[in-house]
């Protein structure tokens, strides 16, 4: 699946990102396969989507995002998320 | 160097900083937004711009400093992730390294080690002495970050001293260190094996320990979700801009005006007896309305001259920067990228760009310099010439009250509509004629950080200073030259020149060349001269965007030139003139056929 594919909160591993300028851009900012991240949210339009890395957030254009394939993790830790899910319920309603 | 990569001096009335050569050479590197310009602030002790967003230095910005009782050259060096650039300031700063240093001051954030490192080791791989301020470590132990100091330098062969830049904590130690700066053993590797070595060093330097989510956090999550971000950006423009006329309005009402007329006003009149009637009286304080001064119409110096520029323009541009530094420090502008990116992006431009669009309404010439935070020349060239057609000056905006506020607040509002939506379709439609390629929107998103007081008043401090400087001698210039060409009847001559385009075309009073004409100096001068014209509303709306629309003031021109090169200036001069034309000759013609 692609990081668009990942729903909001989930968290996956990067199995692989698109090669040239903008794979060179990701590997910069430390988004390189291997690392696993959270997916925080897509912006509505064809905007942006947010993610967490090491407690970082950052910004991934939506046609960036279709080509970063990611492996989802996150059947492997609900028992913890709770707390996490309790403070962001109200959003999720609007 | 060439003068071309810096651009600071420009448009600022100031000499370049450089020195002579021979004299020691310190660079400031790191990755963008760990704190370099405070760094450069702390060591020099001169001000440079520092704000909580990737990219804040696009230039690169010099002073002097002094370490072991010598004196160095230090250079604050763009923000870069890599040495690989991808972007224009990592050209920049992988240039300035390879010209060589004495020693290069390294920083790195404490919260972001991983990342940080990878262009650390690039520097390291060179053989320049070294030194490294592990900087951030304050809110690094908030977030349950612990690094231990001892083992980083031992891993990387270079002394590291934990700073926390805007406090100053550790900055002496880091001067008292700089004699120790060492080559790192660390020898050029293939990108595959840095990564392995970063992972390892991190294994043995980092732990991280659980933390809770915190009010900060939770302030993130709201602007990051999908129908509240939005709805939150668009609440911050808007409050944003209702604040700044609040505040503007508010000290013109209270502080300026009444400084203008209970005072300034009585020595203007007791100057005017002194000089009776003549040329002189003329230039300094103008033509007498009903045998009295009158600060927005008589066109002198000292009486409009000074009045438009710290009766009117000073509040604004007070207010704005007070409203924009907050902002830019709080972190929130790479935010409003994330929600601007959909909409920027059938522009050709992403969404970064709103940031120097935002700069732009302060004053065009930052919101250009700006753009250099864009990757492709495409996006650039959208992007400036976006900006210095659809986004009004704070000279402008200041001056809306004064020549459409007594027909309404509605005309004003128009005048920000009309902009806007000649924005949209102009960007629209450069997107869809313009060849060449726009990247996509990849950027780090920093954690708000609650500004400090200190650091929020000397970049206001700074702005206005820089705006006093820049902008008081143009306008008084702009002043004396109208004079001097009014009295030789040369405004004449323009006015029936370019009658037919004024008169047939946008429906007004030949006299209002003048003006436009003059907008080339300075926009709030223009706007000013519009006022004793007597134009109906209708009329001082076309002629407003008219004049908001086309060609810049001469300092957004000059910088419009550099930053662009002479052939893609006059394309965007082009496109400036034909934009304002047929926007203002559209207005006219719904003005006729509607009303």
């Amino acid at each position: 699946m692609n990081l668009l594919q990942l729903r909001d909160e989930e968290s996956a591993v990067i199995k692989s990102i698109p090669a040239g300028e903008a794979g060179e851009r990701l590997e910069a900012l430390g988004l390189r396969v291997g690392k696993r991240i959270q997916k925080v949210s897509g912006m509505p339009f064809g905007g942006p989507i947010t993610l967490l890395l090491d407690g970082r957030h950052f910004a991934v254009a939506h046609a960036i995002a279709g080509k970063i394939e990611v492996e989802c993790v996150d059947h492997t830790e609900h028992t913890e998320r709770p707390t996490v899910e309790k403070s962001r319920l109200w959003p999720k309603f609007i | 160097m060439s003068c071309r990569d810096c651009g600071l001096c420009i448009g600022r009335g100031k000499k370049c900083p450089s020195l002579p050569q021979g004299s020691r050479r310190v660079l400031l590197m790191g990755n963008p937004n760990v704190g370099k310009s405070v760094f450069f602030s702390r060591l020099t002790g001169t001000h440079a711009l520092s704000s909580n967003y990737p990219g804040t230095t696009v230039g690169f910005t010099e002073g002097t400093m002094k370490y072991g009782g010598k004196i160095a050259r230090l250079t604050d060096v763009p923000g870069a992730y890599t040495l690989d650039p991808t972007n224009e300031a990592e050209v920049i700063a992988r240039r300035i390294l390879n010209e060589g240093a004495d020693i290069v001051i390294l920083v790195i954030d404490a919260t972001a080690l991983e990342r940080n490192l990878v262009m650390a080791m690039q520097v390291l791989e060179h053989d320049i002495p070294v030194v490294i301020a592990l900087n951030m470590v304050d809110e690094a132990r908030h977030r349950g970050i612990i690094i231990d100091v001892q083992k980083l330098e031992e891993e990387l062969g270079v002394p590291v001293v934990p700073t926390v830049a805007v406090t100053g904590q550790g900055i002496s130690e880091l001067i008292s260190k700089m004699d120790e700066a060492r080559v790192s053993p660390i020898q050029p590797m293939s990108k595959e094996a840095r990564w392995n070595a970063i992972g390892e060093i991190i294994s043995k330097v980092q732990t991280v320990t659980h933390r809770h989510h915190t009010t900060m956090d939770r302030i993130e999550d709201v602007s990051a979700h999908p129908v509240l971000g939005g709805i939150v950006g668009f609440l911050v423009l808007i409050l944003g801009f209702m604040v700044i006329r609040f505040v503007g309005e508010g000290i013109i009402t209270h502080i300026t005006d009444p400084i203008f007329e209970n005072f300034w006003i009585l020595a203007l009149e007791k100057l005017s007896g002194i000089l009776g009637e003549g040329p002189l009286r003329n230039i300094l304080i103008g033509t007498l309305i009903d045998g009295e001064i009158d600060l927005e119409q008589s066109l002198g110096v000292l009486s409009t001259g000074l009045y438009v520029e710290f009766g009117m323009v000073l509040p604004y541009i007070i207010a704005f920067y007070s409203g924009l530094s907050f902002l830019e420090d709080f972190g929130y502008l790479p935010r409003l990228a994330v929600v601007f990116d959909a909409l920027l992006h059938r522009f050709g431009i992403h969404g970064y760009a709103i940031i120097p669009t935002l700069l732009g309404f302060g004053c065009n010439v930052p919101g250009i310099l700006g753009t250099r935070v864009l990757e492709s020349e495409r996006e650039r060239f959208i992007a400036a010439t976006l900006i210095s057609v659809g986004i009004p000056c704070v000279s402008i905006q200041a001056m809306l009250s004064a020549t459409l506020g007594e027909f309404g607040m509605g005309y004003v509002a128009a005048v920000y509509v009309i902009l806007f939506c000649v924005w949209l379709i102009l960007g629209r439609i450069m997107h869809l004629t313009l060849k060449g390629y726009s990247p996509e929107l990849i950027v780090e998103i920093p954690p708000y950080r609650i500004p400090s007081l200190k650091a929020w008043s000397n970049k206001l401090w700074f702005r206005i200073k820089d705006f006093l400087y820049e902008a008081t001698p143009l306008v008084l210039l702009g002043i004396f030259l109208v004079n001097i060409l009014d009295t030789l009847g040369v405004m004449d001559k323009l006015a029936v020149a370019l009658s037919p385009i004024f008169q047939g075309f946008l429906g007004l009073p030949p006299e209002t060349a003048v003006p436009i004409v003059m907008g080339l100096f300075r926009k709030d001068i223009a706007m000013g001269l519009l006022i004793p014209i007597g134009l109906s509303a209708q009329q001082m709306l076309v002629a407003v965007v008219v004049l908001a629309m086309t060609f810049p003031c001469i300092a957004t021109f000059i910088i419009l030139w550099k930053e662009l090169g002479s052939k893609r200036m006059l394309m965007s001069s082009g496109i400036m003139i034909s934009a304002a034309l047929v926007t203002g000759g559209l207005l006219n013609l719904f003005f006729k056929v509607i009303l």
